[in-house]
This record gives C-alpha cells, structure tokens and sequence, in this order.
C-alpha cells in the first residue's frame, strides 16, 4: 500500500511534469531549428516538405535548441565513453568545479557563522556590519568575478583558489542570514533560564544558542551549497579557464557547441540537485540525533 | 537583619520605563520569608507577583528600597546558585532528553558525571518520573513535562524554590494531583518555596503564609499566615479552616481590586 502511495503521490505528478516538459521540449526544437533547413534548401534551390523537415531538425549539429536526445546522447558520450581524466570528459570538468565549489562552500560556511556570532554577541557588530553584508550580495557578481580572479592573480593565486572565493563571497551571505536569526531563536525564557543558572555566555551558547540554530543552519546551507557551484561556474567564465563546467559552456558558446552547453547545464543541474541532497540527509541525520520526532 | 530569613524586602519599588511612560510594578514591599516558609503570591495580572520573584531571582533590577537573598544582595545570590527556577511553561530544551535536560544546570555548574547521574536519579524519583529520563521532552504530557522542570531545579544544590504559575497551564485534576505531590516534595526536601498563583485554592492548599497583591500599583494588600497543619491531605479543602483562610484571601483580592468596570 505504501508503495501504491509512493507511485500515486510522489511519482506520477513527477513523471507527468517530466513528459510535459520533454514534450514542449521537442515542439520548441522543430519551431526553432525549422528556418534553418528552409534556408538550406531554399540555397539549394529545391523546396522541402514539413514531413521531411521534421528529422532534420533533430539531427543538426549547430541546433538553435537542441533535441532531449541529442542532449543526452552528448552526456552519455562525454560521461560513459570518455575516461575520466580525459579533458573531454564532463565527468572531469564537473570535478575540477565542484572541488571549488565545496572549498568554497566550506569558507563561506565558517566565515557565515563566525559572522553571525560576532553579530549575535556585540552590538557594534550588529549595527555596523549587517549593512555591509547586505550591501556586498547588490554587487553583480559577474562584474566583480573577473576582478577577484585578476587581482589575486597578481599577488601570485590562481588556479582553485580565487574560484572558490568567488564561491565564498557569494554562500556566505546566506548563512550569515539563516544564523543570525538561529542563534537569536531561543526564546527569553530559555535565556532566563541560563541566566538563573549564572552561566557564562560561552554555555550559553553552546548549550542553547547552537542547537537551537541547526535548523536555520541547514536551511541556509542548502541555498549556500548551491550558489556555491554558481560562484564556482561564474570564476570560471572571465579567465577562459581551461577546464571546469564554466569553461565548457564558454567553449561552447565560442564554437556555437549548443549540445556541448545544454550538456554542461545538466551537469551542473545535476551536481547541485546532489549537493542539495546531500545537505538535506545531514539535516535530517542531524535533527534525528537531537531528538525531532519521527 | 534576621539571619533565618531566606528574602527581605524592605519598601521595593519597581519601575518599568515604557513607550507609554512609567509604569509602576511594584510599591513600597515590605516582605520576609524565613527559611522553610511555602509562601504563595496571589493577585490578579498585572499585580506584580511574578516582577517580585523575577526580582528574587535577579532577572529585574528593584528602583527603589532593598532586597536582600540569604543575606546577600540577588546578584550575588544568583552568582552562588541560590535558587532554583520553575517557569510557567516547561521550557525544556527538545534537543535534550529528560535525563539530559535535569543534567543542564549540572553540566554548567561543573559537577563531576558520577555525581549527574545520582542526582538526575535522586530527582527523577523525586517528581515521579522514574523510567522517563531517556525520552524526549515531546514524548511527555504537559504535566509530566512540568514536573521534570520541577527535577531540573532541585537538581543542584539550592534552598530555595522560586515558581511562577508552574502549574496554571494544566487541567484542574493534574494540578490537584502535582499540588499534593509538591507539598510531599516540600515536607521531604525542607525547602523555602515562593510560589507565584491566580489560584485561591491552591494557594490556600499549599502555603504557610500567603500574600495578597493588588494592581496598580502592584502592591501587598494582605499577608496571611496560615493556621492549617503542614500535613495536608487533599480533602483538607473542604474543612472549615480552609475555607475560613480561603474567604480571607478573597476579601483581600477584592479589598485590592481597583478593576474599573
């Protein structure tokens, strides 16, 4: 029965949206690469029928939109039949991204929560440093992107490193956000409790403060990881990096390679749908070790 | 000053600055409360009963006149963890099992983990809790929940229980029940309890001296002492002496009541 539900509630509103989609996909594929095979034979000087249009439009090699199959034909190709450590391979693009995605991730996740405490604990850092933070996320990041790379470039960094700055400038902010409001959310009588019990603000903040923020933590981290991989893709851009799912889709664009990018799009799409699901089993694994109902 | 007297107040005054002005909470208390003493607080809201034990408890700061807790100023009582608090709600940490949650003030007060687990025991017999202390606060009634808030605060080492409407969330039959058993709890601990109550009945039931507060200014209207023996079974309410010191404490209600209707 419990199977039924999951096929019924879950599954099949999934798939119907899925097929929709794939369906519109294809229609949008014929509209938009049609002119082109019209154009071709109106050259060759000979006309074309709708019927002969039709597979043609799904098998070009520079399409305007391409078909769901060649998309995934592409991934399959450059995934299963490429080695991994092969420069054609998206499995080896999508690594070198996503290991500075996770560094910086994992910095701006530190440097949100040291943020966050400095601000929860003094006031000066409450009224003076909130506006900065706020001020910092208005700056378009692919303006300052290619200033980040370029500076650090000159005092000798480059390679994983500015990238996943880039990454850290852009996660921190959520997380400042999410702990902010986590480490204020106990309630006053919490507080007055701790205060009854004469304890230092160090107890009190490992003992009430920091549970009580773990769900806003993880909340926040599930936005962080996957803007992470955004920074990530964006520091890839300006530099014409060599490698990373960042320089496939500039190559890509270079060359007119349509495949090749809607290709690395689903790759990324697909490695921040992990990382996103990643995070949410260490939200729940860590809500069930503190006792949240089942 | 009496070295037995557990709280002295001698003319507290208490002001609140507002958006709206002053407001005064508390004026000219004079109170003691010697060591042992069950001394409950009645009034109606806004009278200042739970401001006065949230002065006991150096969670407010008196504008005028002295308060002084085991002789001390709160502060330093506080300092010395010379008291327990029971809010109105639980407000248990759902992070933390029962057991978990009784060990909290333990674990900030340094005691060794040999000497928790005793005391977590020792406590969770106390209030009747045996074989609960692994389970979530989420898996307890409301009552039970109360009564390991109760344990929290016995835990460590303090004389005196401070309890603001511990149990003014619960059905009436609950309360009866946790009424008599926190008068077993008293008579075995021998601690000074002040409890704060809109309950006449339990009031009357519990204490040994009761004080009437009145609004507006918040203010002692009346201080009872009780006559009733320290052994009480639950059918003592309907002896005449009870009801006696009962209509002594509604007259004082409302003597003080200055509800303009």
């Amino acid at each position: 029965m419990d199977r039924e539900n999951f096929v019924l509630d879950r599954l099949l509103p999934v798939a119907t949206v899925v097929l929709a989609l794939v369906a519109i996909w294809y229609v949008a594929a014929v509209f938009l690469n049609a002119p082109f095979e019209r154009d071709t034979a109106a050259r060759a000087g000979t006309t074309i029928t709708f019927t002969e249009i039709l597979p043609k439009t799904m098998a070009q090699e520079r399409p305007v939109l391409p078909a769901p199959h060649q998309v995934m034909a592409e991934l399959w190709d450059t995934t299963v039949n490429k080695a991994v450590t092969s420069k054609r391979s998206l499995v080896y693009h999508a690594w070198v991204t996503l290991s500075a995605t996770l560094l910086g991730f994992a910095m701006g996740t530190v440097l949100g929560i040291l943020l966050a405490i400095g601000i929860v604990h003094n006031k000066a850092m409450d009224r003076s440093l909130m506006p900065w933070v706020i001020a910092s996320q208005t700056i378009p990041i692919l303006a300052i992107a290619p200033m980040i790379i370029v500076v650090l470039n000159a005092v000798g960094l480059s390679g994983l490193l500015p990238k996943a700055l880039i990454s850290t400038y852009l996660s921190f902010f959520p997380v400042v956000v999410g702990m902010v409001k986590g480490l204020r959310s106990p309630e006053q009588i919490q507080l007055d409790l701790m205060h009854t019990y004469n304890a230092s603000s160090a107890q009190t903040f490992w003992k009430l403060r920091w549970p009580s923020s773990m769900p806003y933590l993880f909340t926040s981290l599930k936005v962080a990881v996957a803007i992470s991989l955004v920074g990530a893709i964006v520091g890839e851009l300006p530099t014409g990096a060599v490698a990373g799912l960042g320089a496939r889709l500039l190559a890509g664009s270079y060359y007119g390679q349509t495949v090749q990018i809607w290709a690395a799009l689903f790759m990324a799409a697909a490695v921040a749908a992990l990382l996103v699901i990643i995070v949410g089993i260490a939200h729940s694994a860590v809500l069930r070790r503190m006792g949240a109902r089942a | 000053m009496d070295s037995a007297s557990v709280v002295c107040a001698q003319n507290l005054g208490l002001t609140f600055g507002t958006a709206d002005g002053p407001v005064v909470a508390l004026s000219n208390v004079d109170l003691t409360v010697d060591k042992g003493d069950f001394v409950s607080f009645i009034g109606p809201s806004g009278c200042g009963k739970t401001t006065f034990l949230r002065v006991i408890a150096d969670l407010e700061k008196v504008t005028s006149g002295t308060i002084t807790v085991n002789g001390m100023t709160p502060e330093e009582a506080r300092h010395k963890r010379a008291y327990g608090y029971v809010f109105q709600a639980a407000a248990l940490y759902p992070w933390r099992t029962i057991e978990k949650n009784i060990a909290l003030p333990l674990e900030i007060m340094g005691y060794s983990g040999a000497e928790q687990k005793e005391r977590i025991a020792r406590t969770l017999e106390l209030v009747n809790l045996e074989g609960f202390g692994k389970k979530y606060p989420w898996q307890l009634s409301g009552g039970m929940q109360q009564r390991a808030s109760i344990a929290r605060a016995l835990a460590f080492d303090a004389d005196l229980l401070l309890m603001d409407e511990p149990f003014g969330a619960l059905d009436e039959i609950v309360r009866d029940h946790l009424n008599e058993q926190l008068l077993k709890l008293w008579a075995r601990t021998n601690k000074t309890i002040c409890f704060v109550t809109h309950s006449i009945p339990e009031a009357v039931y519990l204490s040994t001296k009761i004080v009437v507060m009145s609004p507006r200014p918040g203010r002692v209207t009346d201080i009872i002492e009780s006559t009733l023996p320290r052994e009480r079974p639950l059918d003592i309410r309907e002896s005449p002496e009870f009801l006696e010191i009962a209509h002594r404490v509604r007259e004082g209600l409302r003597a003080g009541h200055s509800y303009e209707v």
